[in-house]
């Protein structure tokens, strides 16, 4: 019998009884073609034996030690809290709240997420998240494509994330490239055409961009300018929305998600009251009861593909409700002060970093372009760097395949950390 | 009007997170970054300490039915128990810290797990490739549908315009073939509910490049002629998808391949039990044919001796998602189905069982459209003059959280109910006599319910005129 079913054999009997058949395989009468073998499995193991093969299996991978890759996924401090809340069976067991009476929790925490969306990229209305940054980056640029009626075609440079710029092709939209010069993107040329204009910030090599640029240059070819930000960041930098930004989309796992090997993550998409019904995805809105006691519900659900299957703006069907949920929680035990000097730790520890390489003879790859915390550090042999940094206990950064290390420093890492990497690097150069 | 949100909680200057200590002096902001790209104004966020924030979001728990709380029936959705060992698996630090982008020899236990569940998927679908990528079951469809538009391109025929979808679909199946580019088109049902094959024959052409499929299909019904349904459509060269939303029905007793499948998506987070989060996460992993195999989604994760790595297929799609997929729900699927093994297909036997069970039970007294063996759910109309509606409000105040209601689309007050293979018949009694028990009750009194919830009923239409969708 199956693990957590609570059937005895004379409840089967009864039930069988009740229905009318004889056996267990009558309720199959009409499955054709059937399946008549036994599934090629693996014996069933008790919950203390496969935890067992989690616990072997996870020594096999590399863990535990100072991590110094970003380049989409930061290696951030979660609080204890944001794990205890999310793992509360009212949230982790519930569903889409369909039902709003029995979900406010829900439906009021992603109220609070949207809030803090808002707050963070200065536009008005956020939805309730997508599946990860890369799709709220995508479907930005299906967006920008319905809201200025023209075909879907974005400009975008080498400073979006590649990953982010693969899913947009996937999705089948056209990508225009901008030059890239000295780490930061020229918006000097942006196609008549193109329904979008995106500029991440900081962008994949860690630089600050020119968001009023970006949407200068969107506007003067009628196109919308979509931010790509990670949302740490807007403690310290302007919001997109107060740059003319139209559109502002990213990644939220900074905000207290575990790293977990790309996911479970959430993607952020907020925009300006007048866009908001293209904007794809569950939106929740405040209301009242029949008793006028203030309720939060789904709303604007005539976007949706349950209510509109075709013509629906995206066959989004969920959101990312748990891991917004871990968001929510995590920025209300920061508060804004506490999001501000998670972003300056970052900053100061990046930049002693790039300023303990730059004194033992490195360069960085963009010497005179601001930054927060990542940079490219130009090395003779990376693969060797990062070698010789796992044999000293560190993950180095990524390696960019043309001489230059991507590093990202979180609030994590300690001086005593950072030195290391520098002497580790330095003498592996 | 006055809410409970967390920021109303707080006050100027509390903090609810102790930070590290700076070590490394301070970097003034102001000297590394050019004063237009500084923030002028602060975001207005709660300032609140941390009992604070403990005892705001339990409390707001306690206004949220979950699984672990009632018994949710809630058709299409497979809300089964979620067992805490993979909460177990799924945080385990060695996981849970592990970077995407590590190379993948530092990666070996992960992407173990992720091959060992690519041939479980394999194994139970009878599909010989698997992508486990698709962030949800609604991404597995637009992967899968993609994944079809790509194999065309790649074989220059460019005539395969339209996908073909029952009026029983769900609403994510014309929504991604518009998405990926092609028409829908709708196609009608036979007296079972399931497609007409008759119909479908007129319909297909050189122009189809797929049929998607749910099976069982969303009343409940198994689609008996899915074998003759993918023999049309390979006849004209198009593909049969089977969206997997239903698998739950299927495990051991039926595998999609050998019906003629091409492509599938699963949803880990019904069938294999990883929770549903309020919404999400999900994992809606894809298995497919040999054909289909070299446009799925980069990467896969294949097997040289003992090493293990991530390859592009050939004509790959491209990626679906910024990393690797929700490898959390990998791990938690992995788990639950190695805690089963072939057992699975008693899953499927109760959940069978249950469903064949209430419709017993509720029928004489409520319509059962498809009276004849259903599978994992069972579609059912109120008795005549009530709503669909007021019974599922009804059922909150006895304590449950209504079926899936007014879907599917083609039964009139359809009230669609899974029971999943985790509940007791005293569960399934209890909840067939609250229905019995309803369709006896005052129409108009009903229409006042629920009046034992966090809310009453909302008015929803003020919430879309007059949008409030932040503090």
């Amino acid at each position: 019998m199956a693990r957590f079913t609570p059937h005895t054999e004379e409840d089967v009997r009864e039930m069988l009884d009740v229905i009318g058949v004889e056996t267990l395989d009558d309720l199959f009468a009409d499955v054709s073609p059937k399946f008549e073998g036994e599934l090629g499995l693996p014996p069933a193991l008790s919950e203390y034996e496969a935890l067992r093969d989690v616990d072997r299996l996870a020594k096999e991978n590399v863990s535990g030690l100072p991590i110094f890759l970003g380049a989409g996924a930061y290696d951030r401090i979660v609080p204890s809290t944001v794990g205890a809340v999310i793992s509360r069976g009212e949230f982790l067991t519930s569903y889409t709240p369909y039902q709003p009476e029995i979900s406010q929790g829900t439906l009021q925490s992603i109220f609070e997420f949207q809030s803090i969306i808002s707050e963070l990229t200065g536009l008005d209305v956020s939805n309730a998240s997508v599946y990860d940054g890369a799709n709220a980056v995508a479907e930005a640029a299906l967006m920008t494509a319905r809201l200025t009626k023209r075909d879907p075609k974005v400009a975008v440079s080498r400073g979006l994330n590649p990953r982010y710029r693969e899913v947009i092709e996937t999705y089948r939209v056209e990508v225009v490239e901008l030059p890239f010069e000295d780490g930061t993107t020229n918006f000097s040329e942006v196609p008549d055409d193109a329904s979008g204009v995106f500029v991440q910030s900081p962008n994949f090599f860690g630089v600050v961009e020119d968001i009023g640029a970006a949407s200068e240059a969107a506007h003067g070819v009628g196109a919308l300018c979509v931010a790509v930000c990670d949302p740490i960041s807007l403690a310290v930098l302007e919001a997109p929305g107060n740059l003319g930004a139209d559109v502002a989309v990213g990644e939220a796992q900074p905000l207290g998600m575990p790293l977990l090997f790309g996911g479970p993550y959430a993607g952020y998409m907020a925009t300006d009251g007048k866009s908001v019904r293209q904007l794809p995805g569950r939106i929740c809105g405040e209301t009242v009861d029949k008793d006028g006691k203030l309720a939060y519900v789904l709303t604007l659900r005539g976007r949706e593909q349950d209510i509109r299957r075709a013509k629906a703006n995206s066959n989004i069907c969920t959101n990312q409700a748990l891991t917004a949920l871990a968001a929510t929680v995590y920025t209300a035990l920061m508060g804004p002060e506490g999001l501000r000097e998670v972003a300056e730790l970052s900053v100061s520890k990046a930049h002693y970093l790039a300023d303990r390489l730059r004194a033992s003879g490195l360069e960085l790859r963009y010497p005179d372009a601001p930054f927060l915390w990542e940079f490219v550090v130009e090395l003779p042999d990376v693969k060797r760097a990062n070698e010789a940094l796992l044999d000293a206990g560190m993950v180095g950064g990524l390696d960019l395949g043309d001489g230059g290390m991507l590093v990202a420093v979180t609030e994590k890492r300690t001086k005593e950390e950072l030195d290391a990497f520098v002497g580790v690097v330095a003498d592996a150069g | 009007m006055l809410d409970n949100l967390i920021r109303t909680k707080g006050r100027e200057g509390r903090r609810g997170y102790t930070l590290p200590k700076n070590d490394v002096g301070e970097t003034d902001l102001r000297k590394v970054l050019p004063k237009e790209a500084l923030r002028k104004e602060g975001p207005r966020l709660a300032e609140v300490d941390e009992p604070t924030v403990v005892r705001h979001y339990t409390n707001l728990s306690r206004r949220n039915w979950g699984i672990d709380t009632n018994f949710y029936p809630l058709g299409s959705c497979t809300m089964k128990h979620n067992p805490r060992a993979n909460e177990v698996a799924a945080n385990t630090p060695a996981f849970a810290g592990l970077h995407p982008l590590q190379p993948e020899a530092q990666a070996q236990g992960a992407l173990k797990v992720m091959h060992e569940l690519q041939g479980f998927l394999s194994e139970v679908s009878g599909l010989p490739a698997v992508s486990l990528q698709p962030l949800a079951g609604a991404q597995g469809e637009l992967t899968s549908i993609l994944m079809v538009k790509k194999f065309f391109e790649d074989n220059g025929d460019d005539g395969r315009t339209t996908v073909l979808v029952p009026s029983t679909a769900h609403g994510t199946n014309p929504a991604t073939a518009s998405m990926a580019g092609f028409a829908a088109k709708e196609i009608g049902l036979d007296e079972h509910g399931c497609v007409d094959v008759d119909e479908l024959r007129e319909m297909v052409d050189g122009t189809t490049a797929a049929l998607m499929i749910t099976n069982p299909n969303t009343c409940g019904v198994f689609e008996r002629n899915i074998k003759e349904i993918s023999d049309v459509l390979h006849e004209a060269g198009a593909f049969l998808y089977m969206d997997g939303a239903n698998m739950n029905a299927n495990l051991g007793r039926m595998r999609p391949a050998e019906a003629g499948v091409d492509v599938m998506h699963f949803n880990l987070h019904k069938t294999f039990s990883t929770p549903h989060g309020g919404g999400g996460p999900g994992c809606g992993a894809i298995a497919c044919s040999e054909t289909l195999a070299p446009f799925r989604p980069d990467p896969a994760v294949e097997r040289d001796g003992d090493i293990y790595s991530f390859v592009r297929p050939a004509g790959s799609i491209g990626r679906v998602a910024g990393f690797h997929g929700n490898f959390g729900q990998m791990l938690r699927a992995w788990n639950y189905i190695k805690m089963h093994g072939p057992d699975l297909r008693d899953v499927t036997d109760m959940a069978v069982l249950n469903a064949n069970y209430v419709r017993a039970r509720l029928g004489g007294t409520y319509g059962v459209p498809y009276d004849e063996l259903c599978k994992h759910e069972v579609v059912v109309q109120p008795p005549k003059g009530m709503k669909a509606l007021d019974i599922a409000k009804g059922l909150i105040d006895h304590g449950y959280h209504p079926p899936t209601i007014y879907f599917p689309l083609v039964v009139k007050e359809a009230m669609l109910i899974e029971p999943t293979e985790t509940e007791s018949k005293e569960t399934l009694d209890d909840f067939v006599g609250a229905l019995l028990e309803l369709a006896e009750s005052n129409a108009e009194e009903l229409e006042e319910a629920p009046a034992h919830a966090p809310t009453r009923r909302l008015d929803e239409a003020r919430a879309a005129r007059q949008l409030k969708a932040r503090w």
